[in-house]
């Protein structure tokens, strides 16, 4: 299961544990999200301008 | 790169020289009690009033005599600066202090010896606790730690006000500086019909956010759960203990405080994004919110007192970005004066916009049209400020 970045603030969504709390049970794919949903941390950024995160960078930096 | 980056906090010499008067921010809750403090020496009842004369006039006063705030944390602090427990605690330490004053004014608003001009007087001296509070849930409710959260809802319920946390974050912060924003003031616009508009529309705004994520929950928004609801619910509980405490007397009281602060609250929202417009990009959405969008201020006292909501260009860019590390951008916006001063101007709206429309103007190079204008002036404006070549092809 992939994951996504927020560019603004670093929230990252993960496929594997979703955001229940937003309406997005875990295993919900990010391409099933609403594109206009917006980072729940920042409120910056939304779904579409969201990166995904290689797995190594994950595991060093974050 | 990165290990230059993880190197630079030990080399790069900067202190942060406010570290100490961050504190100072604890004197506000200490204003109905300063108040009190002044009648007893004094003996003169005008000193219920403290609380107004000394956030409209002794902190524009500090703002004009005291100057400007030349320190900027460098990029390489921002991450040891925001990893410093010790500025959370001081945000932490307003609030009990809030509860303390609210509970003594409501306490000392049963008392029968006081008279009702005395009373509206305390009552005006909490609703300045009562709006600053405000300021203070607004920095603890951007935080990513969930009792950083909880902590802003506790300090909104004072003004029943707690629907402002998912607003602000999930409705304001998106729409910031469009037409379609409520909390986004319009040039042209004044702030007593502000007023309205950015309270209604926040409002509205909440709900429909909450109604939205439940949707996707597929429960019913009347839910316990649904911050909007759970936050009243603290007031309620709030309110409810207070009248049951010290007599349903002590009602319209409780209500003057909670408007003032609403007031203050949404008079900075008036301030802080004045005639700023987004423009809209090809594919239909806006540009993305920068330092140009945010007017700016970087007085001492009131940067203090506010814990730097002034430098509202970088909280719009870094919204998470807890307060002491926030920096001024240069090529920002900026007011006149500080954030209270501004709110005195806006009583007057023929001064404030002899004041601020030059200066939208000049921030949009002379071209009217990039500014958001107020539907009724919009013509007014158009005219007044079209551009020699537009005159001349018209
Ligand atoms: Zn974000």
């Amino acid at each position: 299961m992939a994951k996504f970045v927020c560019p603004s603030c670093d929230y990252v969504y993960d496929e594997a544990k979703g955001e229940p709390r937003e309406g997005w049970p875990p295993g919900t794919p990010f391409a099933e999200l609403d594109p206009e949903w917006c980072c729940p941390d920042c409120g910056v950024r939304e779904q579409q301008d969201f990166e995904p995160l290689d797995d190594r960078a994950s595991s060093t930096n974050r | 790169m990165s290990s230059a980056e993880a190197a630079a906090p030990i080399g790069v010499e900067w202190r942060d020289t406010k570290r100490y008067a961050w504190l100072l921010g604890t004197i506000i809750p200490a204003i109905p009690f300063l108040a009190w403090g002044l009648v007893e020496w004094t003996g003169s009842d005008l000193f219920w009033y403290f609380g107004p004369v000394f956030v409209f006039g002794l902190i524009p006063l500090i703002d004009l005599v005291v100057g400007r705030d030349p320190n900027s944390p460098p990029d390489e602090v921002i991450d040891s600066l925001e990893n410093d427990r010790y500025y959370r605690w001081v945000t932490y330490a307003f609030i009990p202090l809030q509860y303390v004053t609210l509970i003594w004014t409501a306490w000392m608003l049963s008392q029968p010896q006081y008279g009702v001009a005395d009373k509206i007087g305390m009552a005006l001296s909490a609703g300045m606790v009562a709006g600053i509070a405000i300021n203070t849930a607004h920095e603890l409710g951007h935080k990513k730690e969930s009792h950083e959260r909880w902590l802003a809802k506790i300090a909104l319920a004072q003004t029943f006000y707690g629907h402002f946390y998912i607003e602000h974050n999930r409705g304001h912060h998106v729409r910031v500086s469009t037409p379609e924003d409520p909390a986004s003031a319009r040039m042209g616009e004044n702030v007593w019909s502000f007023m309205p508009r950015t309270v209604s529309g926040s409002l509205r705004s909440a709900w429909e956010l909450e109604k939205k994520r439940f949707g996707r929950l597929g429960t019913s928004h009347w839910n316990i759960k649904n911050d909007v609801l759970n936050a009243w619910l603290m007031s309620v509980v709030l309110w409810g203990g207070l009248l049951a405490a010290f007599g349903l007397g002590i009602l319209p009281y409780l209500v003057i405080q909670a408007v003032v602060g609403i007031w203050l609250l949404e008079s900075v929202n008036f301030l802080e994004h004045y005639g700023m417009k987004r423009q809209k990009l090809e594919s239909g959405r806006y540009e993305r919110v920068n330092p140009s969008h945010s007017w700016n201020s970087n007085n001492i006292g009131t940067n203090v007192l506010l814990y730097h909501l002034q430098r509202h260009s970088d909280h719009h860019a870094n919204p998470t970005r807890r307060y002491q590390a926030l920096r001024d951008f240069p090529e920002a916006p900026v007011l006149p004066t500080g954030y209270a001063g501004m709110i005195v101007l806006s009583w007057l709206p023929p001064v404030w916009r002899k004041v601020m429309d030059k200066r939208v103007l000049a921030h949009y190079d002379g071209d009217i049209t990039r500014a958001n204008l107020h539907p009724a002036k919009e013509e007014h404006y158009l005219r007044t400020y079209a551009t020699a070549s537009e005159r001349v092809a018209a």
